[in-house]
């Protein structure tokens, strides 16, 4: 023990060394990620860029390679995600705003918190047996894209509650207080004030829950989506494929072919989760413009 | 839910500014002349029916962990202004709060004692809180504005209230009383955000003016401030008491005794004296307000 007046050993070069030992095992790190994400990429391009072309998206799903196309998958994802959507997003934003702005703390609203939290990490699969049980069978609802959509919709719905509560809690308390002080109540508080601020987080959140679902392939395949279809589905309660069932079928089959017709249809995939960061990218900078009152 | 509340609407009219009445609010003022008178230092020179009673004001907050105020009682007369000081932590924000229910929205916070507003109970069981604070408006320490135009932030609560009058008119005026119209008049449409923190402060007063309150509450309005916004939004609080009832919280001694008419020191949440402005400093009665106003503690 030193007195207070003691003095100082800096050691600058010791912990110089060190800063700098850090930061290349930090950098290794990244680039260990990056080479293994480019190499798949790399991999699953080459593989598949040749079988890549307008009609591959336009032909429906066959036994012969060459006339095999995605048309039935690319379209069932579309239906599945805009109606997860439809029933998620409402869903989760209603049931966060009220765990947010309405509910009392108290033990009751910890268990539903506790419980929203652990359901976030359930497997998938699990979410797909509960459809199983509950959409195909006990609502009778068949291997339909409704059963399917509404597994997917409690799949994510924890993502969506938890990712816009965190948005609402980011809303600064003052801005709350000061429109309650103007004589506001609470329904006008979060309408005018709450929501648009916490829009940037609860859009990305809904995206990215969404990119999450039209990932999946498990739970679709526990509700019984099909993996031959050569017909477009034409309401909710048709059956239906989606990409990633699509692409589980081909790589299960031993043919090259398939595996390359597998890779084209990751690549569509891809994209398509590409777009939707983007978008989700996109519409956060277009709320924080706004949100600086432009 | 809905605050279209149509006897309401019919007050917010730009002529009830000057007699303001409060919903359900006792339309003869002086028959409260023979109520009992309140055991605490009193020093209401005049008669005058008082705007704010506090009664015997007892506040705590985690679930009664912290007792934040103890046996307040006080007298807040109309068209005056009030300043609240004391060391910090002795309650004054909490006080201030306890008179547009904003205390309200903490959760787990005990109240017990009345407050009267104009001779209504606000914590009556009837009494709707959103209608109290629409009537006793509140300026913060930290000048927020909404992240929306300066027009917009303006124009909102009066919105929300139902206003049916010229909204052009109402946000000129507004931001005239506050002393803000020259400088923004040419950019009332630009974001709020634009402003600097004495100007944004003084749009939140033009803010709470818009929706014709009875008493405005200021909770260290000027302590973000440089001297000269200072001074700007202490004009603004000396010319405002014409039409409003005033309570200031303020650390500034000097400020204090610039702006009030009436003083209340708070000490660890009990008041301990309250008087007039210049009584109260210069001939304190009780020894800890002198040792705090003459800076010996606080
Ligand atoms: N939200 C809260 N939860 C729990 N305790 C609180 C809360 N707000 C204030 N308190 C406590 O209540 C007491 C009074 O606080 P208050 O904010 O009213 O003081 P103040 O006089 O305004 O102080 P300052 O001059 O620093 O603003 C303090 O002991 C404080 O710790
Ligand atoms: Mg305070």
């Amino acid at each position: 023990m030193e007195s207070s007046n003691g003095t100082f050993n800096l050691r600058r070069k010791r912990r110089k060394r060190l800063g700098m030992i850090l930061a290349g095992v930090l950098f290794l790190a990244t680039i260990f990620g990056v080479v293994v994400l480019v190499t798949l990429l790399v991999d699953v391009i080459t593989t598949g860029i040749s079988w890549l072309d307008g009609s591959f998206l336009t032909r429906f799903p066959s036994r012969n390679p060459e006339e095999a196309g995605i048309k039935s998958a690319l379209v069932g994802s579309l239906w599945l995600m805009g109606l997860t959507a439809l029933i998620s997003v409402p869903l989760g934003v209603a049931s966060a705003v009220y765990l947010e702005e309405y509910a009392k703390d108290g033990w009751f609203l910890r268990f539903i918190q506790i419980n929203i939290a652990n359901l976030a990490g359930v497997p998938s699969v699990v979410y797909g047996m509960l459809g199983l049980a509950l959409f195909v069978r006990f609502a009778g609802f068949e291997n339909s894209l409704l059963a399917g959509a509404l597994t997917l919709s409690l799949l994510i719905l924890p993502i969506i509650i938890i990712s816009t509560q965190e948005a609402l809690r980011g809303i600064p308390s003052g801005l709350r207080e000061s429109a309650y002080a103007l004589g506001a109540t609470r329904w006008q508080v979060i309408r005018s004030h709450v929501l648009p601020m916490a829009a940037p987080g609860i859009f990305t959140g809904v995206i990215l829950a969404s990119s999450r679902a039209i990932g999946e392939t498990a739970p679709l395949i526990l509700v019984g989506a099909l993996t031959f279809i050569p017909f477009l589905p034409r309401g909710a309660m048709d059956q239906f494929t989606a990409l990633p069932i699509q692409i589980f079928n081909w790589t299960a089959r031993p043919q090259d072919e398939f595996r390359s017709l597998a890779a084209a249809a990751i690549i569509v995939l891809m994209i398509l989760l590409f777009t939707m960061n983007l978008s989700a990218i996109l519409l956060r900078n277009y709320f924080e413009d706004r949100r600086a009152g432009a | 839910m809905s605050t279209d509340n149509p006897a309401d609407d019919a007050r917010l009219s730009p002529a009830s500014v000057d007699e303001p009445t409060f919903q359900n609010g006792r339309a003869d003022g002086a028959a409260d002349e023979d109520a009992p008178p309140v055991p605490n230092s009193k020093s209401s020179p005049s008669a005058v029916q008082p705007k704010v009673e506090i009664e015997d004001l007892d506040f705590w907050y985690d679930n009664g962990d912290t007792h934040a105020l103890q046996g307040i009682s006080m007298d807040i007369a109309p068209h005056q202004v009030t300043a609240l000081i004391g060391p910090s932590g002795c309650g004054k924000s909490t006080l201030l709060r306890c008179v547009n229910r904003m205390n309200e929205l903490i959760e787990n916070t005990v109240l017990e004692g009345g407050i009267h507003v104009d001779g209504q109970d606000i914590y009556a069981e009837d009494t709707d809180p959103v209608m109290v604070r629409r009537r006793v408006g509140m300026v913060f320490q930290e000048p927020n504005p909404f992240p929306k135009t300066i027009y917009k932030n303006v124009a909102w609560g009066a919105e929300v209230n139902g206003y049916t009058g010229d909204m052009d008119a109402l946000v000129e005026r507004s931001l005239r009383q506050a002393a803000l119209w020259d400088e923004v008049k040419d950019q009332l449409h630009s974001s709020a955000y634009n402003l600097s923190g004495g100007q944004q402060q003084r749009l939140c007063i033009a803010r709470t003016l818009a929706v014709h309150p009875d008493v405005v509450l200021m909770d260290e309005p000027a302590s973000a401030l440089d001297p000269i916004a200072t001074s700007k939004v202490e004009e603004t609080i000396t010319e405002l008491k014409q039409d409003y009832t005033i309570v200031i919280v303020t650390h500034n001694m000097q400020q204090a005794s610039r702006i009030s008419d009436e003083t209340a020191f708070l000490y660890m949440g009990r008041l301990v004296e309250m008087n007039p402005t210049d009584e109260l400093f210069t001939r304190p009665e009780k020894d800890r307000t002198e040792a705090y106003v003459t800076g010996r503690f606080g």
